[in-house]
């Protein structure tokens, strides 16, 4: 099929997509301006039932926070997946740092007394 | 989202920060959003990523164009529910698209204006309504195929839309295979329509895996970076092996000569499907094509006052009944 034909990955999941040669995107500023700016994104909190935690599940974009509850119900929760619904918007979350594995989270690395496993206790004492 | 920057880190340099990604790919970890990644990596998963999203969206209208003619109100509910889930995968894909640092607006417009592709499957058009079984079945079935092994995907909110999605596609592929069961218990007619509707789309399901492997060289590298788990032709094939003993229990065939068992390798044998064809309708040319861009331009421009009513709503604030009814700490010291 020759050249045309390279570069497709069949994992565009509903079936093969084109991955030379197509725009990104990236790096062209988020909002393209024009008479209506973007909505602002709302990041979505659903629990499962009751005794869990809320669970982040995605996010979504809405108007005003209203509107943000009635989206994530349509779109998380079609079978069930939930009994409450937190939504918050995405720049009220105050986020750890930039990377997932900074130094923020050295301090617990090293306290291994704080785990109940540091502790040798005779197998015969019981209840322990 | 705002970070607060804990002021321990001096800025690391690319090598590091290359060898960080690696490592954690090597773990089988997963990247998230905010973790350095090189950019072919960034762009390679907006492209499949955004399409993927394309595909759902547009996916929605060759099977939307039977829910006014369902044959019964069980059928149109379950119809209006399974275009219902596609409208929510694209919005699942859209929102792990837009953690890589692509705005929903550009998502839009690139699909729009045919910048950015769509699966070649949605072009064809749905001209019986036994095509929405046989999409439930065939080309849900194939996206399946596509969907389980990137669960696993290196990049955690793609997977993540990933597990979400593949709990609801076994719904449709369900309820396709039961729709075609049902009419193939009908008439004669009925089971005509059912095996020249499985006539159509088995080829075009075959090409929803890709092009051969050895016409994919970029295969390789999502391979390496674990945005991809397996290549095409064994996703194809592993289709194939699956559909065989559904198609003999419904009492269909495929339209491949070349289509049999081979007891050596354990799997079945068939033919190629018309890459040439594949390629017309990526390009644009296929039957739909036009006509889907321009339903979703239409809808998009169409509901462009409901988006902008929705936005001088929320500017407005809260109309006055409903400040009224709130609790009194709302209203100061009171
Ligand atoms: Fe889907
Ligand atoms: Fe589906």
């Amino acid at each position: 099929m020759g050249d045309e034909g390279r570069d497709y990955t069949a994992e565009g999941g509903h079936g093969a997509v084109p991955l030379k040669d197509v725009p990104t995107g990236l790096g062209q500023g988020g909002d393209l301006g024009g008479p209506q700016p973007e909505w602002p994104l709302y990041e979505v909190f659903v629990r499962g039932k009751r005794g869990l935690n809320h669970v982040h599940v995605g996010s979504l974009h809405a108007a005003d926070d209203r509107m943000a509850l009635l989206h994530a119900r349509d779109v998380y929760t079609r079978r069930n997946e939930g009994v409450s619904i937190w939504v918050v918007r995405a720049d009220a979350i105050t986020a750890s740092s930039p990377d997932e594995k900074d130094p923020m989270f050295a301090p617990s690395g090293d306290k291994v007394y704080r785990h109940p496993t540091f502790y040798e206790i005779p197998a015969d004492v019981p209840h322990m | 989202m705002t970070a607060i920057d804990s002021g321990v880190t001096s800025a690391p340099d690319e090598a590091a920060l290359a060898h960080d990604f690696q490592e954690t790919i090597s773990r089988n970890d997963r990247i998230e959003p905010r973790d350095w990644m090189p950019e072919g990596y960034r762009k390679t998963l907006v492209r499949q990523v955004a399409q993927h999203a394309h595909s759902e969206i547009i996916g929605m209208q060759p099977e939307g164009n039977w829910i006014g003619r369902a044959p019964s109100l069980r059928r149109k509910a379950i119809l209006l529910a399974k275009v219902q889930d596609e409208a929510g995968h694209g919005l699942y894909l859209y929102s792990a698209c837009e953690t890589l640092g692509v705005s929903r607006q550009q998502l839009t417009e690139m699909l729009i204006s045919g910048k950015q592709k769509y699966s070649s499957i949605f072009n064809y058009p749905t001209l019986s309504f036994a095509d929405v079984g046989t999409i439930g079945w065939l080309v849900d079935g194939a996206a399946i195929c596509n969907q389980v092994p990137l669960c696993r995907t290196s990049y955690g909110p793609y997977g993540r839309s990933m597990i979400r999605i593949c709990k609801e596609e076994s719904f449709h592929q369900r309820q396709g295979y039961e729709l075609l069961m049902t009419m193939m218990r009908g008439t004669d007619e009925q089971r005509a329509m059912v095996q020249e509707s499985v006539d159509r789309f088995w080829w075009p399901a075959l090409m929803m895996f890709g092009p051969p492997d050895n016409d994919s060289p970029n295969t390789a590298q999502s391979m390496e970076w674990g945005i991809k788990r397996n290549t095409n032709d064994e996703l194809r094939q592993k289709f194939v092996d699956m559909s065989m003993p559904q198609a003999e229990a419904l009492g269909v065939t495929f339209p491949d000569p070349e289509l049999r068992w081979n007891a050596e390798r354990g799997h079945y044998d068939f033919g190629q499907p018309d890459w040439d064809e594949f390629m017309q309708v990526v390009k644009g040319n296929g039957p739909c094509n036009a006509q889907r861009i321009e339903h979703r331009r239409r809808a998009h421009e169409d509901g462009a006052w409901v988006r902008a009513a929705a936005t001088a709503y929320a500017a407005r604030g809260p109309l006055v009944e409903e400040a009224a009814q709130r609790p009194s700490r709302d209203r100061g010291a009171a």
